[in-house]
């Protein structure tokens, strides 16, 4: 008897493009980009529903492996783009992906508008704390003091927390995955798609080429006699707001999940820190534009607006 | 008053501190007067400030199409003393005041308390005209039952310094009391009739006194006809709504605000999205992936805030969005400069901004009118050739206030270029960037079955995907850049340049953008039979109509080309494009937009042997002493009179401090 798994329209197949893939081996990308099209699968939205947007860098080729609509834009502006595509279609399901210092870096000014205008996207930056595409020099989230093998000095900057970033912007789903642990990042993924406003998610990932202090052996380290890398869920961790209406909770669950993410014990949590649940910037805008409940704006027709009102006007 | 003082045109000035009303009782005025069937033309010019620094407002009113405005005011009605005599509490001053460009025997309308310093103004063939607008605002208050509160009430003072110009130019007062209802809305129904009254005891007040002295009239006002009173601003926003336009990005800057603030009021009667941005880097982004998404996107900006779009510009023109158009108004540079003045300083930016070659089309409007007509077949262009149009306006263009005939939409139709067909293609594949005999790619639509693609800012192969191969890269670059000279095969002559009067006429200007208006009226006055001077407007910058306007260029005698830029930027580009340098360049970079006075006397320079370049400003060529002489002559001004106080703004009454 077959399952309603069988019966799956869309494997994680349909969402691989046909094309050489050209990043190093071993690059924790592999993880990520597998994720995404397992976590699509999973949702069953069809490739033509989608939209893959990237930024520039290495994560910046994620578009090309996609059999999606992929658009490989330019560095540090993922967020005007998929806020500009998502207007047009709010019904496409739409994912930007970038480096971290595309997002943390000279796409800042963007990340920061992106969370307070809550479109219905999801985000996932690989964080790999180097720009690598240009060999490796330090990227927004290596920490101060710091020195990969491919930087000539420490770094003598303090680093971003991208999770706390992504609080004080107003994002409304807030988690860390670890590209190596796909499994994980399907379900995190999933749930940043499935979540109704802007999906952050900061995903650890290796970069065997020039990161030599945060590697797959770093990562799966014992600290104080525990897995460095570790799971909010296994911890009791709720990271949903319960009542949105209620500014004591919004404040309570976004202290600790900025106590989370910096945990001075040096291990590193995974999973989802904060969720909350509000209308979207999609909601708002149709509330000024009706019709839009109807039909994405790409399909409202523009061949028989009547400017005569307008002209009245000015009579 | 004979009927020889009746005047083709009327030109009439209002001013005083920012914040205080002067431009809503221009418009009223102005709006007022459209209606009884006259032309008019109104032009402000004022401070990048909210409150205190000084504005003027003058309006042209005509009983003939009228384009441009004149250095000479007839009547000026002053709500201040810095009108009349100057800034006098800045270390240099800002400017001298108004006076000077009172035409002989024309007037000032000016409140009493400031009779101290009409003595200052060294000008015996002008009258003074006296107005109690104190006494006149307590009796009107008195009769609304609110006597004594005249200080809280002194907001009101500009609707009493627009209906002592109704009643001293004897014009009816009715319809200006309906404009001033109009212009408050039928919510303020109270607030309005008070304005009405206090405008009309000073209408009243001024007719009885003043209209049988004027030495000026206005002229007879043409039969009455359907025609709109409107901005630039007004002109490309209702261009964006009849073009289809679904989403308009913009971060705010003087002077290109009031249009993306129009079309926002819009979003819901038309299903427009408008989205204000963090910055203009995000305002073109997302109109280019909202162009991709099938959406008709454009963004407007102005000098600064188009001096952080180039990296866009390259992103619309190598993924080949259909769009955006990006609405450029000018305005004094470099870097912040002159934020609410008059420049046309950024053609030449335009047409380079972005690193490597950026397939573009650029197109200049010469009025609000075009402005309109240029803005929908932007629209058409972006679609049809898959790559960013740029729009060139500018402030006078913009903030410009004109009487039109009704937009004609008729023959306007939306062409949005080839689109994919998945059912036309069989079972073939699709290519976003496929390679055409005409170099135009079908686009299919996020979303849309069967049309899936890629794309990216890299070079790329046909598919959409990453290729540095040699062959693609000479393919792709043909292809993008060849599709400007489709457009300049496809685009009519008539829309890429105009030439206003006869073909052949032994002298010529030359020009473009909003200095079109000052040129034509010129022309009309220097030469009501068109035998002498004709006027070569260019409106297509990109592709240049080079091979169309080289033959009107080298027929004339003399070619005279005005700029309002210190570097003569479209008289180089001509000479780049065609090869033919104008006998003379007339540049102007005060902050000020041209006047009909200034191209007359440019056009009689030049035809009387003047120098190649001239400079001009307040209606004059200027030598190259000019600026330093005048700079003294301000400072000494100032000196010669006790330090002025900044002019206060009255608040709203109830307004607490």
């Amino acid at each position: 008897m077959s399952t309603a798994t069988d019966l799956k329209a869309f494997t994680p197949q349909d969402y691989k493009a046909d094309i050489h893939n050209d990043w190093c081996p071993g690059c924790g990308d592999f993880g990520i980009l597998s994720a995404i099209q397992m976590s699509l699968a999973k949702l069953q939205i069809p490739p033509y529903r989608t939209a893959v947007v990237s930024g520039i860098g290495c994560s910046g080729k994620t578009p090309h492996y996609m059999n999606t609509y992929a658009f490989h834009t330019l560095h540090g502006r993922v967020m005007p783009s998929v806020t500009g595509l998502k207007l047009a279609n709010h019904e496409l399901t739409v994912i930007g992906v970038g480096g971290d210092g595309d997002g943390y870096g000279i796409g800042a000014g963007h990340f920061v508008s992106g969370g307070r205008r809550n479109l219905d996207i999801t985000y996932i930056v690989f964080n790999n704390d180097v720009y690598a595409l240009t060999k490796g020099q330090a990227s927004p989230t290596i920490g101060k003091g710091q020195k990969t093998k491919s930087m000539s000095d420490e770094s003598i900057m303090e680093p971003i927390n991208p999770v706390l970033l992504g609080l004080a912007c107003g994002y409304t789903f807030v988690a860390r995955g670890y590209a190596l642990d796909t499994k994980y990042l399907v379900e995190l993924i999933t749930q940043g798609i499935r979540h109704r406003g802007t999906a952050l998610i900061d995903v650890l990932q290796t970069c065997p080429t020039y990161n030599d202090l945060h590697s797959k052996s770093w990562y799966a380290e014992q600290v104080e006699g525990q897995p460095r890398l570790y799971k909010l869920e296994d911890t009791g961790y709720d990271p949903l707001v319960h009542d949105p209406a209620d500014p004591a909770e919004v404040t309570q669950k976004k202290a600790q999940a900025l106590l989370r993410s910096q945990d001075p014990s040096g291990r590193i949590a995974l999973g989802v820190y904060y969720k909350l649940e509000v209308p979207t910037y999609e909601d708002f805008l149709k509330e000024k534009i009706p019709a839009l409940e109807s039909k994405p704006l790409v399909d409202l027709d523009i061949y028989h607006r009547d400017i005569t009102p307008n002209l009245q006007k000015l009579m | 008053m004979d009927e020889n003082s009746k005047l083709s045109s009327f030109s009439w000035m209002i001013g005083g501190p920012q914040g205080s009303g002067i431009n809503v009782s221009a418009e009223i005025f102005a709006k007022a007067l459209s209606r009884a069937g006259y032309y008019v033309f109104g032009q402000i010019e004022y401070h990048s400030n909210i409150k205190g620094k000084h504005s003027a407002y003058r309006l042209r009113i005509s009983g003939e199409p009228v384009h441009s405005h004149v250095e000479t005011v007839h009547l000026l009605s002053a709500l201040d003393e810095e009108t009349l005599v100057g800034d006098l509490y800045h270390e240099f001053p800002a400017h001298p005041g108004h006076a000077h460009e009172i035409a002989p025997n024309g007037a000032i309308l000016y409140a009493r308390e400031n009779q101290k310093y009409i003595e200052w103004i060294e000008r015996d063939d002008i009258q003074f005209w006296e107005m109690p607008y104190a006494e006149l605002l307590e009796q009107s208050l008195t009769e609304m039952g609110k006597p004594g509160q005249a200080r809280a009430y002194r907001i009101m003072n500009n609707s009493m310094v627009l209906g002592a110009s109704v009643g001293a130019l004897g014009f009816d007062f009715e319809p200006v009391a309906e404009a001033i209802r109009d212009s408050f809305g039928r919510k303020a129904g109270k607030v309005a009739e008070m304005n009405v009254l206090c405008a009309r005891h000073a209408c009243d007040y001024a007719r009885e006194h003043f209209a049988a002295k004027t030495a000026y009239r206005l002229p007879d006002a043409p039969p009455r006809r359907e025609q709109v009173m409107i901005k630039g601003t007004q002109a490309v926003g209702i261009g964006k709504l009849q073009a289809g336009c679904g989403i308009q990005t913009y971060y705010p800057i003087s002077p290109a605000t009031d249009e993306s603030v129009y079309l926002e009021e819009n979003q819901g009667d038309h299903n427009l999205v408008v989205l204000q941005t963090e910055d203009e880097v995000s305002a073109i982004d997302a109109a280019v992936m909202a162009a991709h998404g099938g959406v008709r996107a454009s963004t407007s900006t102005s000098g600064p805030g188009f001096a952080l779009m180039p990296e866009g510009l390259g992103f619309a023109a190598i993924t080949e969005a259909p769009g955006p158009v990006v609405v450029i108004y000018q305005r004094g540079g470099p870097s912040t400069g002159l934020p609410t003045r008059w420049e046309q300083g950024d053609l030449t930016f335009a047409l380079s901004a972005g690193q490597g070659d950026i397939p573009r089309i650029v197109i200049a409007s010469g009025d609000i009118e075009e402005s309109f007509y240029d803005t929908f077949d932007s629209f058409n262009y972006a679609d049809r050739y898959q790559l960013p149009v740029l729009l060139l306006v500018d402030k006078h263009l913009s903030s410009s206030y004109q009487t039109l005939p009704v937009f004609d939409t008729s023959r306007l139709v939306i062409d949005r270029g080839p689109v994919f067909d998945p059912s036309a293609n069989g079972h073939g594949e699709f290519f976003r960037h496929a390679f055409t005999p005409n170099g135009v790619s079908p686009r299919s639509v996020p979303g849309q079955p069967g049309g899936v693609f890629w794309t990216t800012t890299d070079e790329h192969d046909p598919r959409g995907h990453i290729t540095e191969s040699i062959a693609n890269r000479l393919a792709m670059m043909d292809k993008r850049m060849g599709k400007l000279t489709l457009a300049a095969r496809e685009i009519p002559a008539e829309k890429k340049f105009r030439l206003v009067g006869k073909a052949g006429t032994p002298v010529l200007a030359l020009g473009w953008g909003s200095t079109k208006g000052a040129i034509v009226d010129a022309l009309r006055r220097m030469d009501p039979e068109g035998n002498t001077y004709s006027f070569l407007q260019i409106r297509v910058m990109r592709p240049f109509p080079a091979e169309e306007v080289r033959p009107i260029l080298e027929r004339a005698d003399k070619v005279v080309c005005f700029d309002g830029n210190y570097s003569e930027q479209l008289a180089r580009l001509v000479q780049s494009e065609t090869g033919f340098q104008p006998h003379h360049r007339v540049v102007k970079y005060d902050g000020r937009p041209f006047s009909e006075d200034e191209i007359v006397t440019a056009l009689e320079a030049a035809v009387s042997g003047g120098s190649e370049r001239m400079v001009v400003t307040g209606g004059r060529i200027v030598g190259p002493e000019f600026a330093m002489v005048e700079f003294d002559r301000m400072v000494e001004l100032r000196r010669k009179h006790a330090k002025m106080l900044p002019p206060m703004v009255p608040l709203p009454p109830g307004y607490n401090r």
